[in-house]
């Protein structure tokens, strides 16, 4: 059961039981506080340089080629899982698996909480999930688990993840991997 | 359903300049013109850049969905087409949307009832359908006249739910209605209701901006959910009912997917209020201790009888209009009813879901007693002068 924020394990969105809505353009949010997306990228890599078994979950919008800017981030996530010491796991789909998901080499929006489960994963960023899969997954993982939840979304956020950046190109990829160094230099990890 | 960007566009499919949301709906000259509420739909729909559009058109609802078939012939609307059935008409709305198409449909009265498992459908699979609903009597028993028991049936559907007065706010919410659900954080439907008959059949002065105009095109890459696109990838991933598919969490998934949907209306919030200048209007003295609470044609008439109350007894009173039930401005609510002493909910039902939604939202709010009356149905008017005697009747005995 999850002990994280101050939703802690409630499978309910925090958009309507803590009117926590997503952040505006250039800020992020942190827990339900709206911050500076400077203060979020130290937190959410402070995060994955501390807790166990960092995670990144990237989802078929960077997993397959479709446009420029899709390429550009498949590479930083390499880039990014390096940095921040951390394991890949993909979403590359969204469909249900039957009779049961292999939690070693994949994780899925309907039951994210069994890869989370069997790999200890105590952090994890998404990246390039669609919204609609990343809203409930993060709802779950919640509720189910004690991880630490990243969302970098290219459009306008995840107020049910605990950190969530918002309009996150490949530019903010970069700062955010600069960001990720220097922590990591100052953490001496 | 272009692929390109909102920047890059210029003219839609039809050859109308493209404008931004707010350029239409704020900034644009506005001429004046006499129409009834349906042809209102048909000149929203011309500047709205839509791709798609299903009809039923039965006899009696209203012309809307035989005018966007002209709107079709004119080169306006994409794909026009009749369903079997309204069932089929929301199920085949959905199939556009799912597709990427910007979609709208009409519908009223039992015509609802019989497509009513499409809405949760519609809402489940995150498409931004738009429902212009011209509220009508349903089977309880069969009226074709004015009333609106099916909107308290349709409010936990997961769909927005916004409430148009006149034929004027129909036009501004139609265009609005597409910009909100289209949004990536909201991506619901929006099912704009106005009352069938008074608004639907009836003209009145409406100010549009010209024909030459339109809302940018509908950008389907942003969905929360990918496309239905066969061939282009990540959109070739269907949508399998995750309950038949897994043993595990499956019940977590469903109870976390209808949070989503909720969610998705909340995070609405902040675009209705700004392209519908704010989610409730008064009307009449600010401190009255006197408050009508209602939407749609119940508020015209409500804003009549507060004239009446000021000129020909001397009573002061308010209008609170609510222009959104999904979500619901429950904190525009609570503000506006702050110095009320006594809250009428005049309403065109009998059953009074709408005393329901102000007694639920103020419960521990207000003190005010609220008073579920006047009540008509089935067609009946509500004549200002019958408000009117309701406050008195109840101001004398208090």
């Amino acid at each position: 059961m999850a002990k994280l924020g101050p939703s802690g394990f409630s499978p309910y969105p925090v958009a309507i039981i803590d009117k926590v809505l997503n952040p505006p353009p250039g800020k992020a949010l942190l827990f339900d506080e709206l911050v500076d997306e400077e203060v979020a990228m130290r937190e959410a890599a402070k995060a994955m340089l501390t807790r166990e078994n960092p995670t990144i979950f990237p989802g078929p919008q960077v997993l397959y080629a479709w446009n420029e800017d899709a390429k550009k981030k498949a590479k930083q996530v390499k880039e990014l899982a390096q940095v921040l010491n951390a394991k890949i796991i993909p979403m590359y789909d969204y469909r249900p698996k039957y009779p049961k998901i292999n939690p070693e080499v994949e994780i899925n929006p309907n039951h994210p909480n069994l890869t989370i489960w069997h790999n200890n994963i105590k952090a994890c960023i998404f990246i390039g999930v669609h919204c609609h899969y990343a809203n409930v997954a993060l709802k779950i993982i919640r509720a189910e688990t004690d991880c630490f939840t990243i969302a970098m979304c290219s459009l306008e956020g995840h107020e049910d993840a605990m950190i969530t950046l918002r309009d996150q190109h490949p530019e903010e990829l970069d700062k955010f991997i600069e960001i990720a160094k220097q922590v990591k230099a100052e953490l001496g990890k | 359903m272009s692929n390109l960007t909102t920047s890059e566009v210029k003219v839609n499919k039809s050859g109308q300049r493209i404008v931004s949301p707010d350029y239409l709906l704020f900034e644009a000259p506005r001429e004046k013109f006499f129409m009834t509420g349906s042809e209102a739909v048909k000149e929203a729909v011309k500047r709205a850049s839509v791709d798609a559009s299903v009809s039923y058109p039965i006899t009696p609802q209203s012309e809307a969905a035989h005018l966007i078939g002209e709107l079709w012939v004119e080169g306006y609307v994409g794909v026009y087409f009749r369903g079997e059935s309204e069932f089929g008409v929301m199920s085949e709305v959905a199939g556009c949307a799912m597709a990427g198409a910007r979609t709208i449909t009409t519908t009223s009265g039992p015509g609802t009832l019989r497509a009513f498992e499409n809405f949760p459908m519609w809402a489940g699979t995150r498409i931004p359908v738009q429902l212009v609903l011209m509220a009508r009597g349903v089977n309880s028993p069969l009226s074709i006249q004015p009333d609106n028991l099916e909107v308290g049936f349709l409010l936990d559907t997961g769909c927005m739910i916004w409430y148009a007065e006149n034929a004027q706010d129909l036009f501004d919410m139609i265009l609005a209605g597409f910009v909100v659900a289209e949004k990536p954080a909201v991506h619901v439907p929006v099912i704009t209701v106005v009352d069938g008959f008074f608004v639907s059949h009836t003209r009145e002065a409406i100010m549009i901006p010209p024909d030459d105009i339109a809302l940018p095109p509908y950008d389907p890459t942003k969905a929360p959910m990918p496309v239905i696109d066969l061939e282009v990838p990540p959109g070739r991933f269907l949508r399998d009912p995750f309950v038949m598919k897994s043993n595990y969490i499956s019940y977590a998934t469903h109870a976390s997917w209808q949070f989503e949907v909720r969610a998705a209306i909340e995070r609405s919030r902040p675009y209705a209020k700004h392209y519908l200048r704010g989610l409730i209007e008064e009307f009449g003295n600010p401190e009255a201790e006197i408050v009508f609470v209602a939407a749609g044609t119940a508020a015209s008439q409500a804003k009549e009888a507060v004239r009446l109350l000021k000129d020909e007894e001397g009573i002061e009173a308010k209008v609170v209009k609510l222009k959104t039930l999904r979500p619901f401005p429950y904190e525009e609510l609570r503000a506006s009813v702050k110095n009320a002493k006594y809250i009428f909910v005049p309403e065109f039902n009998v059953v009074g879901w709408m005393e329901r939604e102000i007694t639920k939202w103020l419960y521990g709010y207000s003190n005010a007693t609220i008073i579920g009356a006047p009540r008509v149905a089935g067609g009946m008017t509500m004549p200002a002068e019958v408000i009117v005697k309701e406050v008195l009747n109840y101001v004398k005995e208090s």
